[in-house]
């Protein structure tokens, strides 16, 4: 098989890892003159495909031959699909042949399961260590690994890549058993914990000044980790996806988790009929997870007993704000920056951008026409240096109401497969 | 009125700009024109080095004069006047008013030119023209088109990730190249000293077809961070008009399959223990 047709199936064979990050890298340049590749800790996205989602890495598996049977995903060992292999030099060919040319910031590389987890791992590591040693690499490299490999080689990974990662896929125990059922949450739990610590016992320290010499004699550890869970797969509802996000967060520092969307796959498995992906829950959980990340909100704060699932018609932080008006309106030319990150349609950025203006004049709505905060969201819920809402006027249901899209028509269409409607917000990442 | 011919880069800015200060000129009385736009008033030149003054100003303005400079519209030597007035005259905290007119004009410049370089750093494409099998030292070209004046703020980016190659980037304003021991500037060029495909095209071109997922098209999110004015210089771009035409029936396809049956777990030792490992 040639390395086209390698392509074809094994990049198909990776889309669904949205788990790809290329940031939080540590610095490096291609040394003396020779070698290549850069890592400056932001990441670019080099190209975008017609689903709006960024190339930023060369995102392959190694192969597609699996051992596990889990019913979400294209290579699971029931599915038909066609299967191939990688070489490691053929993959540390490709990427620096695609770094060159600045396609690419660097290799995501996965594989699925053959043989045994430290034989996957073994081939998956020698990848990364031929593009270190033998090519001085100085671009991105995120590996995938599996929580039952050694941690010798967990450490190798580690030594080489500037993130690794293992997907969660599924928030609770009860829906691996179900549908990956050689899956086992406390498994990866234990194994992010152990790559956590190693994260931050290798992470520079400024108030330690003899960590560089330390750090060179130990070598060097990746910078991050990140994790993915599957969004409409299994029955989970939106808190325990945040709350699994929570845990993962607070017990092992991740850096990022991801929602997929369940998507149609080539070969749908009988216990996972294929359906349109939720992509508006899917973004509804970013957001969800921003505020928690940046925001300060808790997870019970965004979702709550008697509503476990997000509200799909209008953004978590307004949700909350209409849940809790007694809160409001915020006095901006007075409240602390925490105060006004709970305005809706402020975000961070706007937040600093006020507090320092307010120490010069006070801040009134057109200067915020000015920074382009979006008044339609935030007026109702501030005070600015002319402007008073009228208090409690409105009631939250009806302000939902000028806020929500107007309950549509469904259209019964039997050719085509079913649009889904994205708000318009759900292009623009960040601040909401 | 004092007539000021747009300088052709930050340091001539800075000299005229010290000059203007030191007359006290406020800026409502210079008039910034570009060499076309100056055909009725005689140049008003400022050429007395002696009459400098100094001035302090943040080291934020400084950077932000020195990404402004390369805008290509010449209204930035207006703002910037502006604002190096204010500042110097009062407004010290200028910078910090982000609803001010001229912070805002010249913070969305900063803006554009921001985005400009980094979508140089993100849609720059090499094409191999010679291995250099004597040297080691592959030679790479490539061509683009920047909105504004960056290509040499974008220098060290290029130097320093593609160290190990020689390379030239070719662009109408500047051409820049890199042999391994400095990068050196020449003047604008045309593309077709650049060869129009390259070897690996075809492998990028399936790499980017099968890493799309036809089931969640979202076109207008593509072309918010990546706009048809850069396509024209992408060999993947080429394909995504096919793309987005056969999305539809490859997700309807996928939907209309019987799905499969299970298949058996193989006999494998390493699937045997982790059925054991306690969890």
């Amino acid at each position: 098989m040639n390395t086209q047709k390698k392509i074809e199936i094994l990049a198909d064979a990776a889309k669904y890892d949205a788990s790809c990050a290329s940031s939080g890298g540590r610095k490096k340049d291609a040394p003396n003159h020779q070698g290549v590749g850069s890592t400056n800790g932001t990441g670019i996205c080099h190209s975008y495909t017609p689903d709006g989602r960024c190339i930023s890495l060369l995102k392959l598996l190694l192969t597609n031959v699996c051992l596990y049977d889990c019913h979400y995903c294209i290579n699971r060992r029931s599915s038909n699909v066609r299967r191939a292999r990688f070489t490691p030099q053929e993959v540390v060919q490709l990427t620096l042949d695609f770094y060159k040319r600045n396609y690419v910031e660097g290799l995501f590389l996965s594989s699925g399961i053959v043989r045994s987890a430290d034989y996957t791992m073994e081939q998956v590591v020698e990848v990364a260590r031929s593009l270190r040693e033998d090519h001085d690499f100085r671009g991105y490299i995120h590996l995938k690994t599996i929580p039952e490999a050694s941690d010798e080689l967990i450490a190798l990974a580690g030594k080489y890549a500037d993130r690794i990662s293992i997907n969660i896929e599924l928030p609770q125990q009860q829906s691996l058993d179900h549908l990956a059922p050689e899956k086992n949450l406390s498994r990866t739990r234990e194994a992010m914990g152990s790559i956590g610590e190693k994260i931050a016992e290798f992470k520079p320290r400024a108030s330690k000044p003899n960590t560089p010499r330390r750090q060179r004699k130990k070598g060097l550890f990746a910078t991050g980790q990140s994790t993915q869970m599957i969004v409409g797969a299994d029955a989970s509802n939106d808190a325990t996806f945040l709350e699994r996000a929570g845990d993962l967060y607070g017990n092992f520092k991740l850096n990022r988790v991801y929602y997929s969307a369940f998507s149609p796959i080539p070969d749908a498995s009988q216990r996972l009929p294929l359906v349109s992906p939720p992509l508006v829950r899917e973004h509804r959980l970013y957001q969800a997870d921003w505020l928690m990340r940046f925001y300060g909100y808790s997870v019970n704060e965004i979702t709550t007993k008697e509503q476990p699932n997000l509200d799909l018609d209008i953004d978590p932080k307004l949700s909350w704000a209409l849940r809790n008006r007694e809160f409001f309106p915020i006095d901006i030319n007075r409240a602390s920056r925490e105060m006004l990150y709970r305005i809706p349609g402020l975000g961070v950025r706007n937040a600093q951008r006020i507090t320092q203006m307010r120490r010069h004049f006070p801040v009134s709505t057109s200067d915020l026409i000015k920074i382009r905060v979006s008044l339609k969201k935030a007026l109702p819920f501030m005070i600015t240096a002319d402007h008073q809402p009228a208090r409690l006027e409105i009631d939250s249901e009806k302000l939902r109401a000028i806020y929500a899209p107007p309950p549509a028509q469904l259209e019964m269409n039997f050719t085509q497969t079913p649009s889904i409607q994205v708000p318009k917000s759900a292009v623009i990442g960040g601040e909401f | 009125m004092e007539i000021c011919i747009y300088p052709k880069g930050l340091l001539e800015w800075r000299e005229l700009a010290r000059e203007l200060l030191a007359r006290e000129v406020p800026p409502d009385e210079v008039l910034w024109q570009s060499p076309e736009q100056n055909t009725l008033f005689a140049i008003n030149p400022v050429t007395d080095p002696k009459a400098h003054s100094h001035f302090k100003v943040s080291k934020e303005f400084l950077s932000l004069a020195n990404t402004v400079a390369v805008h290509r519209s010449g209204r930035q030597w207006f703002h910037l006047y502006r604002a190096l007035w204010r500042i110097t005259h009062g407004e010290r905290h200028l910078l910090s008013l982000s609803s001010d007119k001229d912070v805002h004009h010249l913070k969305s410049m900063e803006k554009h030119i921001r985005r400009d370089i980094h979508k140089m750093h993100a849609f720059v494409r090499f094409r191999k023209v010679d291995d250099c099998p004597e040297t080691g030292r592959e030679q790479f070209v490539a061509w683009f088109e920047p909105d504004h004046k960056i290509v040499p703020l974008t220098a060290g980016f290029f130097k320093k990730r593609f160290t190990g190659m020689n390379w030239s980037i070719l662009t109408p304003d500047e051409c820049m190249h890199w042999n391994g021991q400095r990068v050196h500037f020449t003047p604008g060029a045309d593309q077709s000293f650049v060869p129009s495909a390259d070897e690996q095209d075809e492998l990028w071109k399936s790499y980017y077809r099968h890493i799309f997922n036809p089931a969640r098209v979202k076109i207008k999110a593509m072309q918010s961070e990546m706009p048809k004015k850069y396509w024209k210089n992408l060999p993947e771009a080429s394909i995504i008009k096919e793309l987005i035409a056969t999305s539809g029936e490859t997700v309807a396809h996928m939907h209309e399959r019987e799905p499969s049956p299970e298949k058996k777990a193989p006999k494998n030792a390493y699937l045997d223990a982790i059925k054991n490992l306690p969890s």
